[in-house]
């Protein structure tokens, strides 16, 4: 109990026999709620990997993923996709959002499948948009908006189910310096301002020192600040 | 949440309006036919029963022979009807308005430099009472002309229109073949008949003034009599088979030589025929249907492989399997039911415009429609689970890389 993640030994391999490989070597790794981690390391390094099993997205091959004290290696897809609607949020480096579809109704999105009626969905969605700075842009399409709001609108649709933990691939990585900073900055304020545990995969070092925490991976393995997780917390 | 996933589904449908369309094109023809034929059908045999009841739907008629139900084989060899079997129907069986013997033949018809080629009905006043025939001028035959087979003719409004224009018929003479015939009648017109011959091209005469002078023989080919009102027809053919079973001396167990037919048999040998055609044509655009169903499948699973990015993205903020299998599902469906709906529409109006050209009644079959609209649902159903299925069973890891 404890660590709001804790990964024991985990160990993800692709293939089989020969042409088998570790894409993650068993690594440990405890991150508690309200941390803010970054994550790094060259492609092929193992951090998607380890970002898509952090996720529910995947399993592991080997060891142990508990999420709030849940072994999700253990449960079904179903049961995994519920644990992703009901306490993770996801933001994407492409946005993701819904083509011809309104900011409001994409943010609108996972509060559906949770079967939250319309009215209360539409107050909360419009609450998102707030938060993230949107107001006004409700009924704009993911076209009309530019690089930068419609990462907010994903931060929204992200935020808006009221998540543990938001994971973030690469937010910046399709925008520029300018957008890139408001965007973590967004981010930042959410982790101060509502404890919200972030977990962010970047290739650019400038965004990593927004992070409290940063995890290198390399070759499947964590470098360095492996087994840290508390004393990273008072930079 | 039927109705979210619903709404869900009509907003995928109206992001991409034009391939939503097209894809229902199928569906839409494929109803519309279905529709039009089996409209049209139903329109054709309510026009041919309504014909047919015209002749009077009380009537029966006897006939020599095999009925041509199970093949006229024996005709030839039956002994032909007589004038007593006639008059022993009119005396031994009850309820019935009138009782015509009746005997056919063809012959010219001339007039001054007129020629016409007409059928010679011989029988008796009875004929007009069976097919329910009013004169338009003159008298019908008298007893006497009749006892005596007298030369005298009542014309349908063909025959007079092809001979006298608009000269007036009554009292003038005739030939017939090479007897001279007094016109002493004339008929009012009845038009068509559903078999698409003219009804009123013939000249009545007596039944004896036939035998004798045109036929030299004393048959009688047919024997049609009315029901009175009231009077269940059933009753009246197994009266009529009874009596004429005794008179042809036919023993138990045997095989009718003759047959007793009354309209509702006709009309059903009619219809049949109608009805077949419309099941044919209506199998016919149910194909199409089928295909319109595999268009739909066709373009779902494009949709499935296009929109792989965003069922990832629904999977990954929670979306569970059957939430997204539900989702594809319901969007084939409203497409097919969207599709059902303007094809209803589109065979409507078709077999309206049809019916009206074609001359026959439109008519509307509620049972019909809501056949197409249902099937139309089904095909959505059943075509839209396997794009559905395979959207739903996406790994989201992959779905999000898919570029």
């Amino acid at each position: 109990m404890g660590a709001l993640i804790q990964l024991e030994q985990v160990a993800k391999v692709y293939g089989k026999g020969q042409a088998a490989v570790n894409a993650l070597d068993r690594i440990d790794l405890i991150i508690q709620r309200g941390e803010f981690v970054a994550v790094m390391g060259p492609s092929g390094s193992g951090k998607s990997t380890c970002m898509n099993i952090l996720g529910c997205l995947d399993t592991p091959s080997r060891g142990v993923y508990r999420f709030g004290g849940v072994d999700v290696g253990a449960l079904t897809r179903d049961q995994r996709a519920l644990l992703r609607r009901n306490y993770l949020g996801f933001v994407f480096q492409g946005f993701n959002l819904l083509s011809r579809t309104s900011a409001l109704e994409n943010v609108e999105l996972p509060l559906i499948y949770r079967g939250m009626p319309i009215r209360q969905r539409r107050e909360r969605a419009r609450e998102a948009l707030a938060a993230v700075g949107l107001t006004g842009w409700e009924q704009h399409n993911p076209a009309e908006l530019s690089g930068g709001q419609q990462q907010r609108v994903a931060i929204a649709r992200a935020i808006v189910s009221d998540p543990d933990v938001l994971l973030a691939d690469e937010p910046t990585g399709n925008l520029d310096s300018a957008r890139s900073r408001e965007i973590m900055d967004l981010i930042t304020r959410f982790n101060q301002e509502r404890g919200l545990t972030i977990i962010m995969v970047t290739h650019e070092a400038d965004m990593a020192a927004y992070a409290r925490r940063r995890i290198d991976f390399v070759d499947g393995r964590i470098a360095g600040a492996a087994d840290a997780p508390s004393g990273a917390r008072n930079k | 949440m039927l109705w979210e996933t619903y709404l869900l589904a009509q907003r995928a449908i109206r992001r991409n309006v034009l391939r939503s369309a097209l894809t229902v094109l199928g569906i839409v023809i494929g109803v519309a036919a279905v529709i039009t034929m089996v409209t049209l059908g139903s329109g054709a045999t309510a026009q041919v029963t309504s014909d047919i009841s015209k002749l009077g739907s009380n009537m029966l008629q006897a006939r020599v022979g095999q009925g041509f139900h199970r093949g006229g084989g024996a005709r030839g060899a039956a002994t032909p009807f007589q004038i007593a079997d006639a008059i022993a129907i009119e005396q031994q069986i009850h309820g019935l308005q009138a009782v015509a013997p009746v005997t056919n033949g063809s012959l010219q018809a001339i007039y001054g430099n007129a020629n016409w080629s007409t059928t010679i009905t011989g029988s008796t006043t009875d004929f007009l009472i069976v097919r329910d025939w009013s004169l338009a001028d003159g008298r019908v035959f008298t007893e006497g002309e009749m006892r005596a087979g007298q030369a005298v003719c009542i014309l349908g409004a063909t025959v007079v229109r092809r001979l006298f224009g608009s000269e007036d018929p009554l009292g003038a003479t005739i030939r017939l073949g090479k007897i001279a015939f007094r016109v002493i009648g004339v008929l009012n017109p009845k038009g068509q008949s559903s078999f698409g011959t003219d009804q009123d091209d013939f000249a009545l005469i007596p039944l004896r003034t036939f035998q004798r002078r045109v036929a030299g023989n004393t048959q009688v080919g047919t024997i049609m009599v009315s029901a009175m009102d009231g009077v269940p027809t059933e009753q009246v053919q197994t009266d009529m088979e009874r009596l004429l079973r005794e008179r042809r001396n036919i023993a138990a167990g045997q095989e009718d030589d003759f047959f007793v037919r009354d309209m509702k048999e006709i009309i059903d040998t009619l219809t049949g025929t109608t009805r077949v055609l419309t099941a044919l044509l209506g199998a016919v655009a149910a194909v199409s249907l089928l295909v319109g169903g595999i268009g739909i499948m066709n373009i779902m699973l494009v949709s499935v492989t296009e929109r792989t990015r965003e069922i990832g993205t629904r999977l990954a903020i929670g979306a569970l399997e059957r939430q997204v299998l539900l989702q594809f599902l319901v969007e084939a469906v409203v497409l097919a039911c969207f599709g059902g709906v303007i094809g209803i529409a589109l065979g409507l109006g078709a077999a309206r415009g049809a019916a009206h050209f074609l001359d026959i009644p439109f008519i509307f079959n509620p049972g019909i429609v809501a056949a197409a609209f249902i099937f139309s649902a089904m095909v959505g159903v059943i075509f839209g689970y396997f794009p559905a299925r395979q959207a739903a069973r996406l790994d989201p890891i992959e779905a999000l890389r898919y570029e």
